[in-house]
């Protein structure tokens, strides 16, 4: 294995992540190179040093703050639920539609209204006996009736 | 999480439980501000928890938890939202504290050995420092190999790279940390 190979590797030979095949090879190559032996080293002298820097710990006030965070989150609906109507809206609708079935019970009914300018009208039959138009129709013509008229016109 | 999905909010508070100091420990080691830290990875769990009924387990939940997390740890980074804390070098020396928050202190004072602990703390900001001047991409690889712990196959899902170019990623950050901090890995190979 040359050098220029090991350099993916040779981290995950200090962290001992290589697979055996991989990490029986790379044993191999540091036995002959002393420049990969030295950064090997000093990767994990590297490596050493990063476990050097202390961890934080979140203030205490953290978990309730993100307890706040979901707490304000809005309720999720399925897709349906938005052709619900709002409570109110629901509530408004339902007094409305009883009002008006109470108002249709209780109310008393009351007769159609006839104009009061038409009722003589109605009522003077006179009028029609006596119009003009009606009194003027020629008798209806009898069926048995009519060769005779063809004969005279003749 | 498949109980968090099925509604279960002590499954959510265990889980909250378990990742914070993860979490909040890898966004503080991104954009080095704990405040900011704290922020994005409230944020984190909050995006944990909408997605929580479309959550599918096709990969570990550590993977998705820190891809999500690595998105806007590398935002907050880039958009230059958040201003990282630099120490002066006139200012008073800083230690951590118990708990890891850098509060001012008099050393002489409370350090019985000012020497050694100066020699501490200076080793502690040079590799700080070390790793801030990585590329966003190349520290995040760092974080996640080597306090996460993530395999390499995790750490590729969650930079969304091929495994061969997360290893050529994590060997180019491994060498500049490497001559950053020579002095001290000198000491450190004696």
């Amino acid at each position: 294995m040359s050098c220029a190979r090991m350099e993916n590797k040779i981290l995950g030979y200090v962290d001992g992540r290589l697979k055996e095949g991989e990490r029986l090879e790379m044993e191999k190559h540091l036995e002959t190179c002393a420049a990969c032996r030295l950064r090997v080293n000093e990767f994990r002298a590297v490596t050493g040093l990063l476990d050097e820097l202390p961890l934080i710990e979140p203030s205490t006030a953290f978990d309730a703050r993100v307890h706040a965070l979901v707490a304000a989150e809005p309720v999720k609906q399925s897709w349906w639920a938005a052709f619900l109507p709002s409570p109110r809206v629901a509530f408004a609708a339902s007094m409305l539609l009883l009002m008006t079935v109470l108002v249709g019970k209780y109310s008393t009914p009351t007769q159609p209204q006839i104009a009061q300018d038409d009722i003589p009208v109605l009522e003077n039959y006179d009028v029609l006996s006596n119009f003009d138009v009606l009194t003027e129709l020629p008798p209806p013509v009898q069926a048995d009736e009519a060769p005779d008229a063809n004969v005279q016109m003749n | 999480m498949l109980d968090v999905k099925a509604g279960d909010e002590q499954s959510f508070a265990l889980l909250l439980h378990r990742y914070r100091t993860p979490l909040v420990n890898f966004l503080y080691r991104m954009v080095r501000n704990r405040e900011q830290a704290e922020d994005l990875a409230q944020e984190v769990f909050l995006r944990v928890y909408r997605a929580r009924e479309d959550y599918v387990p096709s990969a570990k939940f550590t993977t998705w938890l820190f891809r999500i997390a690595t998105n806007l740890a590398l935002n907050s980074v880039r958009d230059n939202r958040y201003q990282r804390m630099e120490i002066s070098l006139d200012a008073p020396v800083t230690v951590d504290a118990e708990d890891g928050e850098e509060k001012a202190l008099d050393v002489a004072e409370k350090h019985p050995n000012i020497e050694q602990h100066l020699v501490e703390e200076t080793r502690k900001k040079m590799i700080r420092h070390a790793i801030e001047k990585l590329p966003e991409k190349q520290r995040a690889a760092v974080l996640l190999h080597k306090y996460q712990e993530l395999d390499y196959g995790e750490i590729a899902k969650i930079l969304q790279c091929s495994e061969s170019a997360l290893k050529s990623l994590l060997f180019r950050a491994y060498e500049t940390l490497r001559v950053e901090l020579a002095p001290l890995v000198a000491q450190h190979g004696k």
